[in-house]
């Protein structure tokens, strides 16, 4: 068995594009996916702009049939839809639904940071307080039940290596991947669908608005809400979405003669332990530093080749610490940080999906060759200065490109890290 | 409300939870729900709320637990609307 693990496949609801094509696109365009949300205005939500998929009810209903689509709720629909995307692009046949034959060596680790919060909110609660429980019907616990998500694309995909969800707050779809990868290199699993999900509801996105971690200066002009590294940057914009990464061992893949985006070649995860600047919404720096570190050292890659970083970076205080975690992660100072991008300038922060869309984000520049824009951030933030020629405001084509990380830090002071590699076989 | 009528709401509530289309081509009063269509038996709690919400009517749940059959629903669901 092959040590090495590879990407296949792979899938994407982002709020600026759904499917990999038009996700690349506007990634490569700087386009940003940031909406009015009437919802959020009614509620009077200070933040009233959000990352939500376009276009998802069509392809949710060319896609699934009747009885399908019925017991799906947001986080299900999304994720149902990106691995689907994953499992053609991995060049897989997807299995007929009256078929009775399993499939052994695939499982999927499908995480969500909050699950099911839509059909509590707008089923469960309201339904058992009128005294109507028995009109709950029978989807609401495999739509609050926090492996839901994970269990819905099982039976897709007829899945039958290990099935779960995890779920680590903002570094949940990060951390979903590393744990795949560690899956696979032990020969447990030859391929397994990774990375996570998150519903599109303002039920979700209220307990942060009253938080007052979310922007709410820019209502008026949602394109231009989500403003990582930039000194007007006034908090986060929340997102939805899901992506999925099909990866794969590479000994498989090669058998069946698959397409190989890139190699997972190392991953980090830990967690800082509320210590030492840590708290439960903040990042220990020093946790940080060393779960970067340690996947470097997982890839056997040095902080040297690194080509290229698709940071956490929120539009939070926390931006300027994460940049300096960075630099001393990598010991590279201004001047020698390689270019850092923050897909959340487009799509917002899509929590337990963030990083595994961002993931996405990530591989796509390295198969392409390119770093996406990082849109917003004219007015680098004083403490970033120093990196400023670091951050791409315009698209950069890098020739050669071979490695390019992602971390992802969520509440609970928890850190996961993944080193994507050219595969030059 | 004619009978057939309130047989075309049943089958048109159950047809999206049906896993077997040959036997619901040939639906009839005595087709089984759960045997034949192969209507997953958790889904039964969302067919009833859908008879409940279709004919206007309310359904014990003692009454649900008579309805093995096509038929057994209709003549519930005629007997509720009286």
């Amino acid at each position: 068995m092959s040590a090495r693990v590879v990407i296949t496949g792979m899938g994407v609801v982002a709020p600026n594009g759904t499917g990999l094509t038009a996700f690349e696109e506007s990634l490569r365009a700087g386009q940003s996916g940031i909406r009015h949300v009437e919802a959020m205005a009614e509620a009077n939500f200070a933040c009233t702009v959000a990352g939500v998929p376009q276009g998802v009810d069509a392809l949710v209903d060319a896609e699934f049939e009747e009885d399908e689509r019925l017991v799906m709720n947001g986080s299900h629909r999304y994720a149902s839809l990106a691995c689907l995307e994953a499992w053609r692009d991995a060049g897989l046949e997807r299995p007929a639904r009256d078929s009775e034959t399993v499939d052994w060596d695939t499982g999927a680790i499908v995480g969500t940071g909050i699950g099911g919060m839509d059909t509590t909110a707008e089923k469960v609660i309201p339904l058992t307080n009128a005294g109507k429980v028995r009109r709950i019907g029978s989807t609401s616990v495999e739509q609050v039940m926090a492996s839901g998500v994970s269990a819905r694309v099982s039976g897709q995909f007829a899945l039958g290596n290990q099935v779960t969800t995890n779920s680590s707050a903002c570094s949940t779809g990060t951390e979903a991947i590393a744990m795949g990868v560690e899956r696979i290199r032990r020969g447990a699993a030859v391929r397994m669908l990774c990375g996570g999900s998150e519903a599109a509801t303002h039920y979700i996105w209220a307990g942060f608005d009253a938080m007052r971690v979310l922007n709410r200066r820019s209502n008026d002009a949602p394109e231009k809400a989500s403003r990582p590294m930039s000194g007007s940057a006034g908090g986060f914009v929340p997102g939805a979405g899901a992506g999925i990464l099909m990866i794969e061992s590479e000994e498989s893949a090669l058998a069946r003669g698959a397409r190989i985006y890139a190699e997972v070649a190392g991953q980090g995860i830990n967690c800082g332990g509320h210590r030492m600047g840590g708290s439960m919404t903040a990042p220990n720096p020093e946790s940080v530093k060393r779960c970067i570190q340690a996947a470097l050292a997982d890839a056997g890659v040095e902080a040297h080749e690194v080509d290229a970083i698709n940071g956490h970076l929120t539009a939070t205080g926390a931006d300027p610490r994460e940049v300096g975690s960075w630099s001393a992660a990598l010991g590279r100072g201004p001047g020698e940080l390689p270019p850092i991008t923050s897909t959340k300038s487009m799509i917002g922060h899509t929590l337990g999906a963030a990083g595994a869309i961002e993931s996405v984000a990530s591989v796509l520049m390295l198969a392409g060759g390119f770093v996406h824009p990082s849109i917003n951030c004219e007015d680098v933030h004083p403490e970033i200065e120093p990196y400023a020629d670091s951050i791409p405001h315009n698209l950069q084509e890098i020739d050669g490109m071979k490695v390019i990380v992602k971390a992802g830090f969520g509440f609970g002071d928890v850190n996961a890290c993944l080193v994507f590699k050219r595969w030059d076989g | 409300m004619e009978q057939s009528a309130v047989m075309e709401g049943v089958v048109k509530i159950l047809t999206p939870w049906v896993k077997n289309d040959e036997a619901l081509k040939g639906v009839s009063m005595e087709t089984n729900i759960l045997d034949d269509l192969k209507v997953n038996s958790a889904r039964l709690v969302d067919v009833v709320i859908a008879f409940e919400d279709e004919f206007d009517i309310e359904i014990d749940d003692e009454d649900v637990d008579t309805v093995n059959t096509v038929g057994d629903a209709v003549q519930l669901i005629s007997s509720k609307l009286g």
